[in-house]
């Protein structure tokens, strides 16, 4: 029975619960970082619930509800998750208390505006994941910016301003477009079906009756906005600007979550809803995600702040991740999704330990480090493991990603090339140069600065939210097989949804 | 034990996370080394148990394969964490187990009193897990899981003292050279296992080889598997051109060096090229790409030993040109040969690694034999066994290496190719006499080290170590007798690895030579040659060093070419290191990103911003004009819609 409302009740912890928040007296910083705390958790222990009640060997949209909203336009609240969803939902959820209580000392204003705007913030992204109506998924994905907008505003660093106004810009300029597409496809359906409906379920059975020429506009409108923020090359310049004026938890959260949303939309809508267009542009949109695979890394490389460092990782990994979606195979995809999961684990800690050190220091700069291996062992040990989970070292997370994607780019029969595979695949030599030459700047050698040599190693708070990280990170390394399991017939039905058409020959 | 043969990974893995997470905190070395050894000896004791138990099985059903879970699986690909207990692997994991614990073992002495004694025997545990991953696996996933395990042990070894500097660099720098020069030669890899799997449709090495044998499959993928597969090869056995890491891996602790940059990881592309036999022998034209490679290696490596006065690095070179033999012997076909030649080499270059410990633990690490002379008189068991060592690898009978290294020659002879053949002799002159060069500038001579030093032989717990590997290194050879001297019942050392091997030798169809006479004319040239070599260093270094610095200042030129390496390490930082940063950071993004694209960008939002400036502040109303812009957006979407129906 409370099946049929877990979504909705996922949802609503939240939003009631950042509603609730606004009771409580702002001085009382505690009880409104531990009430944070408590909702976030909560959520995350619904996710796993539905985590529960997900049958993954059935696949398709599970736990769905739908109320009619809007009945004339045929715009409802319809929720519900598929295994990719599901797997997003819970990285979600996992990463949003763990973000919480990584910035327990270093948010020490206004925290209680910091706590709403983080709850919002998981709402929107939920929401986004769990959406099977384009307008509501629509209302979400420009929500969610909002909070994003004011976390990096007034918690950031110096260039916030222009940081979070660049964000900003960036991201809503493709969702207009986006808007545009979903409105065009909506009173299309209104052609074919007889009623005007953004409903996903039932755009999905008209996609294949779409014009091809008319599919590839479409495709465009949409892919752009996701482009934007995954983001792909050479969309990518909002995010180490967003990132290096971010605090901590912003950081985490984007790189973790509001990145995979981007990717999610292009599994989600880009393929399914145009297939055939998705088939021609797929070696074109491979290749940019390739050229950010070493553009990424080689520029990674040269970054003096750590966390534009990370940052211009990220556009390298997702790189990956995109080439995975385009490939359009059962591994490249399988290992896209994982991918996803991975980079916010392995990304999220890297951020998180960023943060760890600037809390000390109060500054991000590389060259301020060195030998501070031996006095922070702690914490030099969790950042090699995250280090080495980036670089997608077996028997850790990133490489069951890496390895499925390119293997499923090789045998790929939309790209159809050697040259793919082989070309992302040198991505692997430059992601160990530049995190093994960070490694080495900020942990080995001699002591230059002075200062280090006060450095409190990680404590237990600390210890505990990367240990909670690298639980996943070895799991997913060793046995990947739970999380492969949750996504798999739900590729597989994205994979059919893209050539079904093409078999039935409607170019 | 076959069965258990899990357990020579678990404990190894258990070993390194007692001594990770509690070795800094128990600080008892005694604990920390007893924990650490034992665990890779007990392992050793179940390889040893799964090797007879083998033996006593009919030749045909010496394979068994211990599955223990499902590593990846999605849609077709279906990988699992599986072992694969068989000749070659039993020789590899005898090798790695036994070698391992011996130095282990060494180790607890040498490591005495370091700071970082728990994190050193922690890292050596987890070398050890990922070794035998790597001989063990039945896949090449897990093959590859090994790969680049034992490559993260080896970076995190080289730069164990992190805080220490390496001739003109840091450790650190060696050991992050190591991790992406081998990953240069992953990349090679994995391109490999993609291409495998795109052709056989799987990454199990039962099903692939059985594939590779009997499908009808074009020349050209077979030609790309196996260069791909060499690629990682080059990298992680150090190759030409790849070979440049090893040399500097000389900055870690010397256990190590004897460990991981002698006796095994870097063996672990002659596995792999011998694992893979079957598609090397249906590629010959690669093949032969492996032996010329070999034979370069081997010249070259041999000819930058000749003069280098670091104790280590003289061995590293040595290291690097005794790789070259073994891939020699690969490329010609003598898959065994090879093998054999990684087992003697383990026995002795492990012991000449841990003798030079012994002698840089008695010297309080000086490492410049110009600086040594005269030590046989105070470290007695170092100098006879170092000296055991060197006569094997220099190849004098009835040593071990003299038979490994004269299988690989005749090998390269019968293979048709006289060009292999001398390279492989003239390899084993220079080979022998910078053994003798090293030997006589370390032990005999007068003594040329200040009265600050006070030279002093090791404890028991290296030097037991070193007895043993002397008696293996001077023993070991006798299992591969050539068939020559031992009569009917073979090369007992072949005919073990014999049904491994026996699709692709049935595939090249060597091996038609059985010429005895030939053989020993070849092997008594040799031998001659070698036993002149070694006086010839010994007058020079021992009797009268003139010549040698004549000979210096003679061909100043060459000399300085060797001394520095060829500069090869300049001319890769000038041509390929130099140009990527420095291209990253100007080009692609002081330049393409910062100045074209963000300004690009930036330049839109500045129009945008004149243009709308007039009704917006932008520092007060953004979210005012986001929520404006918003809204018009829809009602304009809904005039549309309205429009349309």
């Amino acid at each position: 029975m409370i099946n049929n409302y877990l979504i909705t009740f996922l949802l609503a912890v939240p939003l009631v619960g950042a509603l609730l928040l606004l009771l409580i007296k702002k001085d009382k910083e505690n009880l409104v970082r531990y009430f944070g705390l408590f909702v976030s958790t909560l959520a995350f222990i619904i996710s796993i619930i539905i985590y529960a009640g997900y049958d993954s060997s059935k696949g398709g949209f599970q736990l769905v509800e739908k109320q009619m909203w809007i009945s004339n336009l045929h715009i409802s609240y319809n929720v519900g998750v598929d295994g990719i969803s599901l797997l997003l939902v819970l990285l979600t959820t996992f990463l949003t208390p763990l973000t919480l209580l990584s910035s327990w000392k270093s948010i020490n204003k206004k925290v209680k505006e910091f706590t709403f705007f983080m709850l919002l913030l998981e709402l929107g992204m939920l929401g986004v994941f769990v959406s099977l109506d384009l307008f509501l998924f629509y209302i979400f994905w420009e929500a969610m910016l909002i909070p994003m907008y004011f976390i990096i505003g007034i918690w950031g660093g110096p260039r916030r301003i222009y940081a979070s106004i660049k964000f900003f810009l960036f991201t809503m300029f493709g969702s207009l477009l986006m808007l545009v597409a979903i409105v065009w496809l909506a009173v299309y359906a209104s052609g074919t079906l007889g009623h005007f409906t953004t409903n996903l379920v039932e755009l999905y059975s008209i996609a294949p009756t779409i014009p091809y020429g008319i599919q590839l506009w479409m495709f465009l409108a949409f892919a752009l906005s996701f482009a934007i923020k995954v983001p792909i090359f050479p969309l990518h310049t909002w995010l180490p600007d967003a990132h290096v004026e971010a605090p901590t938890a912003g950081s985490v959260i984007l790189a973790g979550v509001l990145l995979k949303m981007g990717t999610y939309g292009l599994l989600r809508f880009c393929l399914p809803l145009f297939p055939q267009a998705a088939i021609h542009f797929a070696p074109y949109i491979s290749t940019l995600a390739i050229i950010g695979i070493i553009y990424g890394a080689l520029v990674a490389m040269v970054q003096k702040d750590m966390k534009k460092l990370v940052a211009y990782s990220s556009v390298a990994h997702l790189g990956f991740v995109v080439l995975g979606i385009f490939a359009m195979t059962q591994e490249s995809v399988q290992g896209a999704v994982i991918q996803m999961v991975n980079h916010g684990l392995s990304t999220g800690a890297l951020f998180l330990l960023v943060g760890v050190i600037y809390d000390r220091m109060h500054t991000r700069l590389i060259s301020d480090y060195g030998g501070i291996a031996k006095i922070v062992p702690v914490f030099a040990t969790f950042f090699m493991v995250a280090s080495l989970s980036s670089i997608g070292l077996p028997g850790l997370n990133g490489f069951v990603g890496e390895f499925l994607i390119l293997l499923g780019t090789f045998k790929s029969p939309v790209l159809d090339s050697w040259w793919f595979a082989g070309f992302a695949t040198s991505g692997v030599i430059f992601a160990a140069v530049y995190l093994l030459w960070l490694y080495q700047r900020v942990f080995f050698g001699e002591v230059k600065n002075p200062k280090v040599n006060e450095l409190k190693d990680m404590n237990k708070r600390e210890i505990f939210i990367l240990s909670a990280i690298f639980v996943f990170i070895i799991w997913i390394g060793i046995y990947p097989s739970t999380f492969l399991k949750i996504s798999e017939t739900s590729t597989k039905k994205v994979i059919e949804q893209v050539f079904s058409p093409v078999n039935t020959g409607s170019k | 034990m076959v069965q258990l043969i899990y357990l020579t990974t678990l404990l190894p893995l258990l070993g390194f996370l007692f001594n990770g997470l509690f070795g800094s905190k128990i600080k008892n070395e005694k604990i920390i080394g007893i924990i650490g050894s034992s665990t890779i000896g007990i392992s050793f004791l179940i390889v040893v148990g799964a090797f007879f138990q083998t033996l006593s099985m009919p030749v045909d059903q010496r394979q068994t394969i211990v599955n223990l879970f499902t590593w990846i699986k999605v849609g077709n690909l279906d990988v699992n964490v599986s072992y694969q207990v068989d000749q070659l692997s039993l020789l590899m994991g005898l090798i790695v187990t036994g070698v391992g614990f011996i130095i282990h073992v060494y180790s607890i002495g040498y490591m005495h009193g370091d700071k970082g004694f728990g994190r050193f025997f922690a890292y050596l545990n987890l070398f050890i897990f990922a070794m035998m991953n790597l001989v063990l696996g039945s896949n090449f996933l897990l093959l590859f899981l090994g790969w680049e395990g034992v490559g993260l042990c080896s970076y995190l070894l080289i730069g164990f003292w992190y805080d220490r500097k390496f001739e003109k660099s840091t450790t650190s720098d060696a050991a992050k050279k190591a991790f992406i020069v081998n990953r240069i030669g992953d990349f090679g890899f994995l391109l490999g296992i993609f291409l495998i799997y795109l052709t056989f449709g799987s990454l199990n090495f039962n099903d692939v080889f059985a594939r590779a044998a009997s499908l009808n499959i074009p020349q050209y993928v077979f030609n790309f598997i196996a260069l791909f597969l060499f690629i990682g090869a080059m990298g992680k056995s150090a190759q030409i051109p790849l070979y440049i890491w090893l040399p500097d891996a000389m900055a870690g602790p010397t256990p190590v060096s004897a460990l991981i940059h002698a006796a095994t990881m870097v063996t672990a592309g002659v596995y792999m090229v011998a694992r893979c036999s079957i598609i090397y022998a249906s590629a010959p034209a690669i093949m032969e790409f492996v032996a010329i490679i070999g034979a370069l290696t081997a010249i070259f490596a041999a000819s930058i030993a000749l003069v280098q006065n670091d104790i280590k690095k003289v061995l590293a070179y040595s290291t690097v040109s005794q790789l070259g033999y073994m891939f020699l012997a690969l490329g010609v076909g003598a898959f065994s040969a090879a093998l054999f030649h990684v087992m003697t080499h383990a026995f002795f270059k492990a012991l000449l690694f841990l003798g030079a410990g012994s002698v840089i633990h008695g010297m309080h690490d000086e490492q410049n034999i110009q600086n040594y002379g005269g030590l046989k008189k105070y470290m007695p068991k170092t100098y006879v066994t170092f000296l055991i060592a060197s006569l094997a690898i220099a190849g004098i009978p009835p040593l071990s290496g003299f038979f490994s290294k004269d299988e690989i020659l005749w090998s390269s002879y019968a293979d048709g190719n006289i060009i292999y053949w001398l390279i492989g002799v003239v390899t084993a002159l220079l080979t022998a006499f910078y053994m003798f060069r090293l030997v006589s500038l370390t032990f005999d001579g007068k003594e040329r080290f200040g009265h600050d030093k006070h030279p002093h032989e090791s404890p028991a717990v290296m030097t037991i170590p070193l007895i043993i590997l002397a008696v293996l290194a001077a023993v070991g050879g006798f299992i591969g007798i050539p068939e020559i001297f031992s009569g009917e019942h073979g090369n007992q050392f072949d005919n073990w690895l014999e049904p491994i091997f026996q699709p692709a030798q049935a595939k090249i169809a060597m091996f038609g030579v059985h010429s005895s006479l030939e053989e020993i004319v070849l092997m008594v040239v040799t031998l001659v040659g070698v036993i002149g070599s070694i006086y010839a260093a010994r007058y020079i270094y021992i009797k009268n060093i003139k010549p040698a610095e004549k000979l210096s200042k003679r061909f100043n030129g060459v000399y300085n070419l060797l001394l520095n390496k060829y500069y090869v390490d300049e001319i890769y930082d000038a041509s390929v290191v130099t140009p990527i940063v420095k291209g990253s950071e100007i080009v692609l993004w002081k330049f393409a990103d910062i100045k074209i694209i963000d300004g690009l960008i930036n330049g839109v939002a500045n129009l945008i911003e004149k243009i709308s400036g007039s009704i917006r502040k932008i520092q007060t109303g953004v979210a005012q004009f986001y929520a404006l812009i918003m809204m018009l957006g829809i009602v304009a979407a809904l005039f549309w819609i309205i429009l349309s129906l």
